[in-house]
């Protein structure tokens, strides 16, 4: 059995200036590069695929195979892209690691950019986290200085450029394909697929996408093996993940723990549900996760219970309402996110993700009717599956799952004329008297 | 006018890359850094440079919402009004500072100081209600404190990121995104409370991921 948290990444984010490359070294960091660089490149991706590692971004796809995409015949550069945008709502584990500990990340990247055989990578940062930006421009910088980038690398003959790429605010330039129109200097659209960015990706070249965490992995699985990695975790989930827990716990928080622990588990590290209160509905994955609700206490943190019960572990931000919280008002921000950050690229999407906010916003001052649930579900079954992109999809997440839990809670509001909850007190600063619901 | 230092620093973002085209993203950061705003002027230079015409260079700039058209203030204060952040309080913390502040979103105060606007999950979410200035952390705050945080911006007193330095100005800080170093890599903490909860927990119960083969930067290793 192995330990119910398992720090790695985070394992050095309290040390004195973590940040350093000082720091780093002093904990071992760059000794994974060292073992890499006297490695055959197919040999640390047969190591990442046989770890099991399974991309940290949200969709879950291995690793290992996605590296063997590579068609290294195609004479053409290849590129190693860090999707650093950090934008799903809920979703808070990146940027923390990059703020604490961006060596980690900069050593996966050279570690990883040298099995798909890259001489240079991006990291693609979300503009709105200007300190978290200097922290990764620093280590970039130091890494060049000690030699662990830039040419001929640890003597290895091996050369590699990183060019750290702050974005300007879209959450859709997390999706891939959007991402690499961003980084190549164009409105933030996603593209067509196929062909995938691993054949035709940055500049149509063969291109590795994969999130922070991901690549962040990377050194632990080259260091100690890739049976260490997959002696955690469950049977095709396998490895550590950093939870993030938000909301309505009494210490809100990151824990790294193998992928299957359990919300009953993590809660009880957070200290319980705040005082007084009881858990109504949470995401397992960020805000594009069906909602699920205190049925799913024991269910085990990884991809394939999540899926097995309607949703999706997702990027593992785990955000907790109590029941103050009314789920409409929850659902109709959410939406009001997807109608402003959708691209308009395509039509479901961007007149879907309006009309839903239409819906529910009338629903939510409760001048709607019963039916307009029907009309709801109706519109989401437009976008579902008919857009271009996962943005449309995950659009319908929140709205579908809350209808399904909590359909009385929308005819509440009907039956009041407005809302049932005293919004007061859902907040951190709520006095213990404000009460719930006065429905 | 572009002055001639800032035309040449968009030339130098520009040569970063394998194509030019990609350093547009951080030129239009420089742009803002240089006129307080994406200017006519500042499109043009981008254009002239990467060998767009200007309404390409535009149709970019129009898409990312940190790009401004109209002037921005010496501190942008970004309340994050996304689901979590609400219901913990952003929204009566949104409320509070535009009356406050007598201004609506996205406008500025009088004397140029301030503007304020609501922002997306700013991945922050375990620290809500989050208020971002010139996009560094301001965790955890309440109405009060964010009325204090706005008056010391105004009058100037110094304002420190609860995970950061303290604050420059918006202008300063585009030019950061843009690529420039400000030397302030080393300011602040490398974590928070809530980033460090979880280890924390694990340290007193002596929880460690599995031994492994190497001696890892893994807990215990220390
Ligand atoms: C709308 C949308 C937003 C996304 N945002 C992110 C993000 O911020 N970070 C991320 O790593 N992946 C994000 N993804 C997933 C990426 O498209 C991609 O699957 C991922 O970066 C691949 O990396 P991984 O295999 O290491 O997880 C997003 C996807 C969609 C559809
Ligand atoms: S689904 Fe939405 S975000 Fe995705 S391409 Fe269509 S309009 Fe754009
Ligand atoms: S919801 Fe405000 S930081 Fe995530």
């Amino acid at each position: 059995m192995t330990d119910t948290l398992t720090p790695v990444l985070t394992a050095t984010w309290g040390d004195e200036r973590a940040w350093t490359l000082a720091a780093y070294e002093k904990r071992g960091g760059y000794s994974a590069l060292t073992k890499a660089l006297a490695m055959a490149p197919d040999d640390i991706i047969s190591a990442v695929k046989d770890s099991g590692l399974r991309g940290r971004g949200g969709a879950g796809f291995p690793t290992g195979m996605k590296w063997g995409f590579i068609p290294q015949d195609n004479p053409k550069p290849k590129y190693l892209v860090v999707n650093a945008d950090e934008s799903e709502p809920g979703t808070c584990k990146d940027i923390p690691l990059m703020m604490a500990a961006p060596h980690t990340l900069v050593e996966g990247v050279i570690i990883s950019s040298f099995a798909i055989r890259a001489n240079k990578a991006f990291i693609y940062i979300r503009g709105e986290v200007l300190h978290v930006i200097r922290r990764v421009q620093a280590a970039v910088r130091e890494a060049y200085a000690a030699g662990h980038l830039g040419e001929n690398i640890h003597g290895s003959g091996y050369d590699l450029d990183v060019v750290v790429h702050a974005g300007a605010g879209a959450y859709i330039c997390g999706e891939e394909t959007a991402l690499l129109e961003g980084l190549e200097g164009r409105r933030g659209q996603p593209r067509l697929r196929p062909p995938f960015p691993a054949v035709a990706g940055l500049y149509a070249s063969p291109t590795v996408i994969n999130n922070v965490e991901s690549i962040a992995s990377v050194p632990g699985i080259v260091l100690h093996g890739p049976e260490w990695f997959s002696s955690m975790g469950t049977e095709r989930s396998k490895g550590h993940g950093i939870f993030s827990l938000s909301g309505h716990v009494t210490n809100p928080g990151q824990f790294e723990a193998p992928l299957g622990i359990t919300l009953r588990e993590l809660v009880d590290l957070a200290g319980g549900i705040r005082d007084g209160h009881e858990l109504k509905f949470w995401t397992p994955g960020g805000s594009s996760t069906p909602l699920l609700t205190d049925e799913h206490w024991d269910m085990p943190l990884d991809f394939e219970a999540v899926g097995a019960a309607g949703s999706m572990l997702g990027t593992r931000a785990i955000q907790i309402f109590d029941d103050t919280t009314c789920v409409v008002r929850a659902v109709l921000r959410w939406t009001e996110f997807y109608k402003h950050e959708s691209c308009g690229k395509c039509t479901p999407c961007r007149e879907g993700t309006w009309w839903l906010v239409q819906t529910l916003a009338r629903l939510e001052r409760g001048e709607g009717t019963p039916e307009d649930l029907d009309t709801l579900l109706d519109q989401c079954d437009n976008i579902l599956g008919r857009s271009f992109c996962a943005l449309g999809d995950g659009a319908t997440s929140p709205i579908t799952s809350s209808i399904q839990y909590f359909r009385d809670e929308f005819l509440a509001h009907l039956e009041q004329g407005g809302c049932p909850f005293d919004p007061a007190a859902s907040t951190l600063f709520a006095t213990s008297t404000t009460g719930g619901a006065t429905a | 006018m572009i002055d001639p230092t800032t035309y040449d620093e968009l030339k130098q973002i520009a040569a970063r890359y394998p194509q030019a085209r990609s350093g547009l993203l951080p030129m239009l950061h420089l742009v803002q850094s240089a006129e307080g705003r994406v200017t006519p002027e500042g499109i043009e230079a981008c254009a002239e440079i990467l060998d767009l015409s200007a309404a390409e260079v535009s149709g970019v700039a129009t898409f990312y919402t940190m790009y401004k058209r109209k002037p921005v203030g010496d501190y942008h204060v970004g309340v994050c009004t996304n689901t979590l952040c609400a219901v913990m309080g952003g929204d009566v913390i949104f409320e509070r500072l535009k009356e406050h502040l007598d201004v609506g979103n996205d406008e500025t105060t009088e004397d140029g100081k301030i503007t304020l606007e609501h922002v997306e999950c700013n991945a922050a979410c375990d620290y809500a209600p989050v208020v971002m200035v010139n996009w560094e952390f301001m965790d955890n705050q309440t109405p009060e404190s964010a009325v204090q945080l706005v008056d010391d911006l105004r009058e100037g007193n110094d304002v420190h990121s609860t995970r950061g330095p303290k604050i420059c100005t918006w202008r300063e800080a585009e030019r950061v995104l843009a690529g420039f170093d400000d030397g302030l890599a080393d300011e602040g903490p490398a974590a928070g409370p809530a980033s460090l909860l979880g280890l924390g927990i694990a340290r007193d119960h002596g929880w460690t991921a599995p031994d492994g083969a190497g001696g890892a930067a893994k807990e215990g290793d220390a």
